[in-house]
């Protein structure tokens, strides 16, 4: 503990006497700065927080119905099955980053009658993509960490395959990747920054443009904090669920 | 009493066979259960004694052969298992009871989404069977806040729920503490007392004799002996079956 203490004491003594220290301070926490890009920037994160609380709902929905096609065992359902396994094959092998680019700009390239061309919707959609493909593996993860006697004991009871699986696997399934799942959460809550290349305002590009106005990284501080403010609360309500008896493997 | 008759049968099983790859693990089954009557199958641990009762409740495709349920050829392919299955229960060596649902969920989700069955009275009939066999109280109970004993109690109470026409089981003491064998062996017994119509994979050669009116002993994938329980355990016919006896005894187990 004290060691502790004395090795960061001693990290910020060297950083706050460096000879750039009064440069860095002035640009990068400026409160003057601070203070007056923080309003605008927070307006553009509010259209982050929706943007992924749309992309997240659509995400555990079509992750789990890709993870549902890939863990079924009926024979008339090896088609969809190869298709899901070529989709989490090619959207988890993109970096996003590509993704969103090639939504972005390719889709409305197309001008094709009825495809969105809001740059906001695109981002999502890509986000979407690929999002889905990680979250379908982390389902299908705990799908497969459920022991076989369980959907055993549940037909043996009489319920059918979809019954089994909607009351028996699935609840277990869920509850242990619950966590890797958040952590899902917490990495898509700041890959929502990388739809700024599509030109929306949101909080990162907002911050950018008062940066490129005023020379100053402040505002990048201010996005930076509001993105902390949302994915430390996400981090504890991970470790709450993931330390609770429910999450623990039999 | 003949072994083989006592009253209308309820199952019977004829010519099974049944492999996993290359491995033959049933090589011609024939088995009659009347009703209200208890037959123990006995043998070494993989005689196939888990597999068939599976190819009973469907759970395993069978190779080849029949399954009949009330004369019905339930192996058919064009019967739904789901609906054979709400006619038969089956109780599982390791309990398997749902971990994320009380004890009392457990024994009602059967009723309520198999059969049909509102909450209300699911839940009045769950609380019932729980009682019965020792378990009042602990209705709100997870399975890991229960023993061993109480768990395989409420997992026989869960496959007791939908009334079945016959119960399987899977040996059920097999996993147990010995100081809880006895519990669990009571609430079989309990339910022999009432007509329940049993196949009861055992270990326990004592439990057999007295519960089972009928004892099989599976070898190899076949049935070398069937009889009486006095008959095969105590003057068996076939040397597969004197040694099999033979090597419990020296183990401790009758």
């Amino acid at each position: 503990m004290a060691s502790t203490a004395l090795v960061l004491g001693g990290l910020a003594a060297w950083v706050l006497t460096s000879p750039g220290w009064p440069v860095v301070r002035e640009t990068f926490f400026s409160w003057t700065v601070f203070r007056d890009s923080f309003p605008e920037v927070l307006e553009g994160f509010w259209l982050d927080v929706k943007l992924f609380i749309v992309v997240e709902a659509v995400v555990l929905l079509v992750g789990l119905a890709i993870a549902l096609v890939r863990t079924s065992r009926a024979p008339a359902l090896f088609p969809l099955r190869l298709l899901g396994t070529a989709y989490v094959d090619l959207f988890r092998g993109f970096p996003t980053i590509i993704l969103v680019v090639l939504v972005g700009f390719g889709v409305p390239a197309l001008r094709l009658e009825g495809l969105p061309t809001d740059p906001i919707v695109l981002g999502g959609i890509a986000l979407t993509l690929s999002y889905s493909a990680y979250v379908a593996e982390v389902y299908r993860a705990g799908i497969a960490s459920v022991h076989r006697g369980q959907r055993d004991a549940a037909l043996a009871i009489g319920l059918s395959d979809r019954q089994a699986t909607r009351h028996v696997i699935l609840p277990q399934a869920v509850r242990r990747v619950a966590p890797p799942l958040l952590n899902d959460f917490v990495a898509l809550q700041k890959d929502v920054a990388l739809v700024s290349i599509l030109g929306p305002l949101e909080a990162f590009r907002i911050a950018q443009i008062v940066e490129a106005e005023t020379f100053n990284f402040t505002p990048l501080i201010a996005a930076a904090l509001l993105y902390l403010a949302v994915t430390i609360p996400l981090a504890r309500v991970v470790d709450r669920i993931g330390g609770g008896p429910e999450g623990a493997v039999r | 009493m003949s072994y083989a008759g006592g009253g209308v049968p309820v199952l019977e099983v004829r010519g099974v066979t049944k492999a996993f790859g290359e491995r033959e693990v049933l090589r011609g089954i024939d088995l009659t259960v009347g009703e209200h009557r208890a037959v123990a199958l006995i043998g070494a641990s993989g005689s196939g004694k888990s597999t068939l009762l599976r190819c009973i409740d469907l759970l395993e495709e069978v190779d080849d052969g029949d399954v009949f349920l009330d004369g019905e050829t339930i192996t058919d392919p064009a019967v739904e298992p789901v609906a054979v299955r709400r006619r038969l229960g089956l109780v599982f060596q390791a309990y398997n009871l749902f971990p994320h649902m009380t004890a009392l969920q457990n024994v009602v989700l059967g009723e309520m989404r198999a059969h049909g069955i509102g909450r209300g009275e699911a839940e009045e009939r769950g609380r019932a069977l729980l009682a019965r066999f020792g378990l009042a109280g602990r209705e709100d109970d997870r399975p890991d806040e229960l023993s061993g004993g109480q768990q395989q109690r409420v997992a026989i109470a869960r496959a007791f729920s939908g009334r079945p026409r016959a119960l399987l089981l899977d040996e059920v003491t097999s996993a147990l503490d010995p100081e809880l064998v006895g519990e669990v062996l009571a609430a079989v017994r309990d339910l022999k007392a009432e007509g329940m119509t049993m196949v009861i994979a055992t270990h326990e050669m004592s439990f057999a004799r007295e519960v089972a009116d009928e004892v099989a002993f599976l070898h190899d994938g076949r049935i070398f002996e069937q009889g009486p329980p006095e008959q095969v355990l105590s003057e068996p016919k076939q040397p597969e079956t004197k040694r099999f006896l033979a090597r419990l005894l020296e183990a401790g187990r009758i």
